[in-house]
């Protein structure tokens, strides 16, 4: 590897690219592409017609721009809509007869395939490239009923469930990127917690986009029957590029009757380099539905990656008594941007929801906190708290924070508290007296001041979280 | 171990230090007294590295030119100050604080870092030692600790940190007579011949506990009078104004 490169790899620590031979649909968005895309996934007919609808409504719309983070023009028409390692036509049946180049991958990014998951509890679906190639910890989930696979998978052996809930938290009318994705989703995740049962161990997926020029369009879908208890955790890591990527996730979740859903997101794509020049674009539209009474939804999010972030988790507590939380570290650095936060619709009598948000912003950086707290008139005596804090290091980055109110019931009660500070000269000095360097002592403050949301994460994610945090930061401070 | 000759300090354009000089050898016990805005603070600055002043003049610490050190190597290298106001760090608990300090200066030291269970151990037999309340170790770094418990933090870690040279600076003020005791016998017991400390005090009182090795009178920036122990009792009667001017 030539110097330069080398130089290049330090700056993001993940950022490589496998050599594996790619199959691609041809490039474009059209009617064959969605027929190609839905022939190489085996799916049924419904699906292909579900999404040929949803690129009907897709003609028919416009790209939203009242998001702050404005972006250049993209060729819709310029991108590969799927693109799949070649070795995964012929699926493996074990680990060992997976492409030893993508184990390889894993574990350069720390996943842990083989014996340590088992010790770690977790079930890895891992996603490279838009296909699953490896689900483990299938057995074990069987048991208990659980459904834990690649939704392609989901799609041809439990159609009865797709059929009910896809699109039911998020229409195929609902916007441009979610549309979008509709229409060209290649894989993702698919759960179903039955009735009653509390899931084992903490699920787990890491996107990782790959081939060049490749949109991603992952799809998931996660469902917690009567009374069950799920957590979820996605973390993704992205090689370095230089034009920009656009993803435009889906994620859909469904709480019934008693059941709660933890959902817990460690983003860490390609942000850029330091002029600004390249970068993620990470337009992902996520929503939960708290349709049974009782129910939880809990949003988590460590957001440090993408040279865009637009993405608004949100909760919709229609049944009586449901609670929906949202817990979110946004940290833009360099030229980054952020437009993120939550939507809260409260429904139901007594629903509850929780924002606490965290922006941090450093460099040229902008991080927008953008919320919306609905309360509907039948919400009788609905609850809401919002926190956003914002920390500004430098004078030439930014930080907004947008709160959208709407209560049409006199018996709620909203509070929202927001502050902005910046780390102070004081603040380092203490910590460079006691031995850190400057880079450790922003870790450990910036760690300080996220310590709310890092607590909301599982113990396996919290610690690489908190050295993420960290690793975002550096040279942030001169 | 510390050398300083013909030290001068402004800072936006005011001069504090004026052609200052000072030598402590390893194992000896500086005090420095002096009015209000004499430069106290401003020495205990410029000796852990504080930026913002104008500096003249030379520093060697341990025969190397300190003013050339970065502030996170000076404490690696042993120099520790005792904050007069110990900065509040929101959401930082104050063990793990003090664990990552402590692995920070001993990974420079060359030795193992200590893992929680082997620091929790040291910290709580240091702590007991110094009377300290564990409790206030698992709260957020100096957040909402009355000016007591901040003053005792800064001992604490002191004694945990084992500095070759200690800087106080007016860790006595605002101190109630147990709190004092609890000061005075940490620098005590950290006491030996290898390891300095300056103190920094407006009154006497501390040094009727820390016995020091010389005093050190300092107004408008200069050192007018250094003596004994003995010197500190004598400010006490006649004041600051009375030593500058009888010479």
């Amino acid at each position: 590897m030539k110097q330069q490169e080398l130089e290049k790899n330090k700056e993001y620590k993940y950022g490589f690219t496998t050599e594996i031979e790619s199959i691609r649909a041809p490039k474009g968005l059209n009617e064959e592409v969605i027929k190609f895309i839905s022939k190489i996934k085996k799916e049924p007919d419904w699906m292909l017609a579900w999404r040929l609808k949803a690129f009907t409504r897709l003609k028919s719309l416009k790209e939203p721009n009242w998001q702050k983070p404005k972006y250049p023009k993209i060729n819709y028409q310029d991108l590969y809509y799927y693109s799949a390692p070649k070795s995964a036509s012929d699926k493996p049946k074990s680990l060992s007869e997976v492409d030893p180049k993508l184990i390889e991958t894993y574990k350069k990014l720390g996943i842990p395939l083989q014996e340590q998951k088992r010790l770690s509890g977790i079930a890895v679906d891992a996603v490279f490239d838009s296909v699953s190639v490896a689900t483990t910890f299938k057995e074990e989930l069987t048991k208990k009923g659980i459904i834990f696979c690649p939704i392609s998978e989901a799609i041809r052996n439990h159609p009865d469930l797709v059929k009910k809930y896809l699109g039911s938290v998020i229409p195929i009318t609902d916007h441009y990127f979610a549309t979008l994705n509709s229409a060209v989703f290649t894989d993702g995740s698919f759960v179903y917690i039955p009735e009653g049962v509390r899931c084992p161990m903490e699920l787990s997926t890491y996107f990782r986009i790959n081939a060049s020029e490749t949109g991603q369009f992952e799809r998931t879908l996660i469902i917690a029957d009567k009374g069950s208890y799920v957590s979820y955790l996605e973390g993704c890591t992205a090689p370095m590029r230089d034009e920009n990527q656009l993803h435009a996730a889906n994620v859909e979740l469904v709480a019934l009757d008693d059941a709660e859903i933890k959902y817990s997101t460690v983003q860490n794509w390609y942000p850029g380099d330091k002029d600004g020049k390249g970068g993620i674009y990470n337009f992902v539209t996520k929503r939960g539905a708290c349709r049974g009474k009782n129910s939880k939804i809990s949003w988590t999010q460590v957001e440090t990656g993408s040279a865009i972030t637009w993405k608004y988790p949100s909760c919709i507590l229609q049944g009586d008594n449901s609670v929906g939380e949202f817990y979110s570290i946004a940290i833009t650095n360099n030229h980054q941007k952020a437009d993120t936060g939550t939507k809260m619709i409260h429904l139901g009598k007594n629903t509850k929801s929780k924002i606490i948000s965290k922006g941090i912003s450093a460099g040229f950086a902008d991080n927008t906190y953008r919320g919306l707290v609905k309360i509907n008139s039948k919400a009788n005596n609905a609850r809401n708290y919002t926190q956003c804090d914002s920390l500004l290091m430098g004078n030439k980055c930014g930080a907004h924070t947008i709160p959208y109110i709407e209560n049409k019931n006199s018996t709620s009660s909203i509070e929202h508290e927001a502050t902005t500070s910046k780390i102070s000269e004081e603040q380092l000095f203490y910590c460079n007296q006691r031995g850190l360097n400057q880079e450790e002592a922003v870790s450990l403050i910036v760690n300080g001041f996220c310590k709310e949301v890092l607590q909301q994460l599982p113990m396996e994610f919290a610690v690489e979280a908190q050295k993420l945090v960290g690793i975002s930061l550096e040279g942030s401070v001169g | 171990m510390l050398d300083i000759k013909e030290l001068s300090a402004s800072i936006e354009g005011k001069k504090i230090l004026k052609s200052f000089n000072l030598k402590i050898k390893a194992g000896e016990v500086h005090a420095i007294m002096g009015p209000n805005g004499s430069g106290k603070s401003t020495l205990a600055n410029i000796l852990s590295g504080r930026k913002g002043y104008e500096i003249e003049g030379a520093i060697s610490y341990e025969g190397k030119d300190l003013l050339k050190i970065p502030i996170e190597e000076r404490a690696q290298k042993g120099i520790f100050l005792a904050f007069q106001y110990p900065t509040e760090i929101p959401g930082v608990n104050t063990n793990n604080f003090l664990k990552t300090s402590l692995n920070a200066i001993r990974k420079f030291r060359g030795l193992k870092e200590l893992d929680s269970l082997e620091f929790l151990k040291l910290v709580k037999e240091k702590s007991k030692n110094l009377k300290i309340e564990e409790k206030i170790l698992s709260r957020q770094l100096n957040v909402g600790f009355s000016g007591g418990e901040k003053k005792k933090n800064e001992i604490l870690q002191m004694t945990i940190l084992e500095p070759k040279l200690a800087i106080l600076d007016e860790t006595d003020s605002g101190l109630d007579i147990d709190a004092l005791r609890i000061v005075s016998d940490g620098v005590n017991s950290l006491r030996n011949k290898n390891r300095s400390f300056l103190i920094i005090t407006h009154y006497q009182r501390l040094l009727d506990y820390i016995k020091p090795d010389f005093v050190h009178v300092l107004v408008n920036g200069k050192i007018v009078k250094t003596g004994h122990s003995e010197l500190a009792q004598e400010l006490e009667k006649d004041g600051y104004e009375g030593v500058a001017t009888a010479r």
